[in-house]
């Protein structure tokens, strides 16, 4: 479903500017209502689900409802999402859980450091197929 | 009805920033990001800028935002010779081979970065059964690049814990980018929730990029970026035909639903030459949530029948030789669509993909531990990319190792990286013995407009690049931009149009709202207003005139050069009316640009069904008054080229060479 903001768990990340959701989500959907400050997806049919909002919410206040012109009511799916797993917790309409955990990284975020221990460029190379990281001729259609 | 000009009577005009670079990357996704990843490197010692403009934050922009299960693209063991065979076979036999060569002996090259980065790729365990990126770590098996034996969930294909795949990518572009930052001196090279409208043309040099003009999605600026060098990285074009889920569902497309055609749309307009945009994928998924069907058929060995449990690739199998041969053998992804389809149009649906066979026949070999495993596998394919797929099933209490679950041909889609071949016709690597002289013109991956280079999903004529190629592809373009900038280190940037008279166009929709929303009672609402046509709309009036005229899923993919004469008009008549649409807000000008660009990206496609008199794409769409593939001919580039000095477009065939046996 499109996301949906729960009004009690929500504290608009605490009066900032910006909310995480409005952060991340990557279609423009989450809108932060300076009134109440609390956020709401601001249009639910763009939404795919994606669950970027979900997995950043601070106070995990928002979840998914799938998209009621398909799909019945009475299921959650709900994601826990630390450092270097996730948990997702999945509920059926007919009430069986099932439990899942995946490992999302395998090195801390943050210390990525994309050229350590990488070849310099070489100039001479620049016109020629292949990459940087690429020293070798690059192979041909035999 | 009447253009008006937008002389800021309404609205406040924003404030213009004008930004230097010598490299400019438009789109932060797969390709952006290897973009990134590669010209900083070789533009660090060089002192030259790269900025980058998205139009979301890139740490979970474009169609990875969500994540992905399989790395679809892994050359690994195999011959490179094979991925161009399979490409080729896939996409109906026109594809250029250059191109897909080029990308066949790099792409493993990002895959491997990936590693490196903390992408958990699965490995073979030593009994043959699949580990985790936990569990091989914690067993001590290698990295791909020092001989880990990755799981194949098919020949190219695979698995991976991918939720985090895009913020791991972006994370090594956003340290490249500030290695350029600190290399130039520049405060600011990573502009998000910034959306690029047009490319801007130089004044002296005709064909020549100068920049692009965006604005703030979060406050009232607009960016103008000069640039030696222009990277188009946007995503291919969703929702341009209406979906099959015509409610709350429009948003749960099978592509990223925001990939809304902007790099086909402002190449386009900018003169670059397209080819094969008559090409679409219409992926046939697990009915409305889309979930992925390939590890089902290749990991876990499903198979799909109709309700009478037949398999129509099969039980068509003459039927469709006789129509299509050669391209029968092997049946590609579109002569599989179109099998389904006969048995669907008889009555024999629904399709069905049989997890639970599929499921048990695995389960026979293995203990409860492993049992438990694949279980968490299968789930994990959906949790990873289409968590709606997941809801869905959960909604409908399926445990899909107990029951079926139906599959369908989904609404079409525009696209270059994935199985899709729609794009631009660019320079390719120049080193491969055979390849036509004319199909390089010095710089690997640059458009036919001078400094505008493409990748990812804008690079016509050679999908099946996926995720790991679209990077690789950006890295070879990031590289072709810095040989560019070294080659025209001389170059000031003069920008053709007016950049006042842009800023206007671009703020038009806020001002045509501003002055007439209270012309109706309803001042919230853009809808119903006679004066303009708000983002919605458009967008609706561009899916209708798609679906019904232009093959979508309300006439079983089919048009006809008399259905398209119709449709064009209306199209026409469509793109008139965007000179009056509004916006209330920056999020709302936002749908209405990326609306516009789907416009010219639909056009372009009726454009090049139009021009191509045969059935290229039996299962994606069909001419109904051309039914058959005409390789005498039609065994060629389909191309069109977009005259921005004097509005009119032309298409033209471009022979198809074969480099490959």
């Amino acid at each position: 479903m499109p996301s949906f903001v729960i009004r009690e768990k929500c504290d608009g990340c605490k009066g900032q500017d910006k909310t995480a959701c409005m952060y991340i989500c990557p279609n423009d959907l989450m809108l932060l209502d300076k009134e109440i400050m609390k956020a709401y997806n601001q249009e639910p049919e763009q939404c795919w689900e994606c669950y970027n909002c979900v997995k950043i919410c601070p106070q995990q206040a928002i979840e998914v409802r799938t998209y009621a012109d398909f799909a019945p009511l009475g299921a959650s799916t709900i994601p826990m999402r630390g450092t270097d797993a996730i948990m997702w917790t999945i509920k059926f309409r007919n009430g069986v859980i099932k439990r899942f955990k995946f490992p999302i990284r395998l090195v801390p975020e943050g210390s990525v450091d994309p050229y350590a221990g990488k070849p310099e460029p070489n100039y001479d190379d620049i016109k020629k197929p292949g990459l940087f990281t690429q020293t070798a001729d690059q192979v041909l259609i035999k | 009805m009447e253009k008006e000009v937008n002389n800021f009577q309404f609205v406040e005009k924003p404030e213009v920033v004008e930004i230097d670079a010598d490299i400019l990357i438009i789109g932060g996704g797969m390709s952006g990001c290897g973009t990134a990843f590669e010209a900083a490197r070789w533009a660090n010692p060089k002192g030259l800028k790269v900025v980058m403009f998205d139009k979301a934050a890139i740490d979970r922009s474009g169609s990875v935002a969500m994540g992905l299960s399989a790395i679809n693209t892994y050359i690994g063991e195999n011959d490179i010779k094979d991925y161009v065979k399979y490409v080729r076979s896939d996409l109906m036999g026109i594809i250029r081979e250059d191109l897909v060569w080029d990308l066949g002996r790099i792409v493993d090259d990002s895959v491997h970065l990936f590693e490196e980065w903390g992408l958990p790729i699965w490995k073979k365990g030593d009994d043959g059964f699949s580990l985790d990126g936990f569990q091989a770590r914690d067993a001590g098996k290698p990295l791909l690049k020092d001989g880990g034996v990755p799981v194949r969930s098919g020949k190219w294909q695979i698995m991976i814990n991918g939720e985090s795949y895009k913020a791991i990518v972006a994370e090594a572009a956003k340290r490249a980018l500030e290695t350029n930052r600190v290399a130039t001196g520049m405060d600011q090279n990573l502009y998000e929730r910034t959306f690029t409208t047009r490319l801007l043309l130089d004044a002296n040099e005709p064909n020549r990029v100068a920049g692009a003009i965006a604005f703030s999605v979060r406050e009232n600026k607009v960016y103008v970026a000069k640039a030696n060098t222009v990277l188009i990285g946007t995503g291919g074009a969703v929702n341009v035909f209406r979906p099959r889920s015509v409610g709350e569902g429009i948003g749960r497309t099978w592509f990223g639903v925001w990939n809304a055609g902007s790099g086909y749309a402002m190449g386009t307009q900018a003169g670059a030459e397209l080819t094969l945009m008559e090409n679409r994928f219409v992926p046939m998924r697990f009915k409305d949530g889309y979930g992925p069907v390939g590890a089902w058929f290749l990991f876990f060995k499903a198979k799909a029948t109709n309700a009478l449990g037949e398999d129509y690739c099969v039980t068509h199998a003459d039927e469709i030789k006789e129509m299509y041969a050669p391209y029968d053998d092997p049946m590609g992804t579109a002569l599989r669509n179109h099998a389904a389809m006969l048995d669907m149009k008889a009555g024999k649906g629904p399709i069905y993909m049989h997890t639970d066979v599929a499921m048990q026949e695995l389960a026979k070999t293995m203990d409860p531990k492993r049992i438990k495993h694949l279980e968490a596998e299968a789930w994990e394919d959906f949790l990873d990319m289409s968590i709606s797929q997941a809801g869905l099933w959960a909604a409908n209490d399926v445990e899909p190792d107990k029951v079926k679950s139906e599959i369908m041909p989904s609404e079409p889609y525009l696209l270059g990286s994935h199985a899709g071949c729609a794009g631009f016709w660019v320079s390719g690597p120049g080193d491969i013995p055979g390849t036509p002289a004319e199909w390089s013109w010095g710089y690997n991956r640059m458009s036919t407009v001078n400094g505008l280079f493409m990748a990812g999903d804008n690079v016509g004529a050679s999908g099946h690049k996926f995720s790991s190629g679209s990077h690789a592809e950006g890295r070879v373009a990031g590289k072709s931009m810095v040989a560019w900038c070294l080659d025209h280190p001389d170059y000031k940037p003069a920008v053709k149009e007016s950049i006042d008279e842009l800023v206007a166009e671009m703020y038009a929709p806020l001002e045509l709202y501003a002055k007439y929303h209270e012309y109706t009672t309803a001042p919230h609402r853009v809808d119903v207003n006679p004066h303009y046509i708000g983002p919605r709309m458009l967008q609706f009036r561009l899916m209708k005139i798609m679906d019904e005229y232009v093959g979508g899923v309300s006439t079983w993919y089919t048009t006809s050069k008399t259905m398209l004469d119709e449709g064009l008009k209306k199209l026409a008549v469509l793109k008139e009316d965007a000179q009056r649409m509004a916006a209330k807000d920056l999020h709302e000008l936002l749908r209405c640009w990326e609306n516009y660009h789907r416009i010219w990206a639909a056009e372009a496609h009726a454009r090049h069904i139009y021009f191509r008199e045969e059935t290229r794409y039996p299962g994606y769409y069909y001419r109904g008054d051309f039914l058959k593939i005409n390789d005498a001919e039609w065994k060629c580039f389909n191309n069109s080229k977009y005259d921005p000095a004097t509005g009119e477009w032309v298409n033209f065939k471009k022979d198809y060479v074969q480099l490959v046996d």
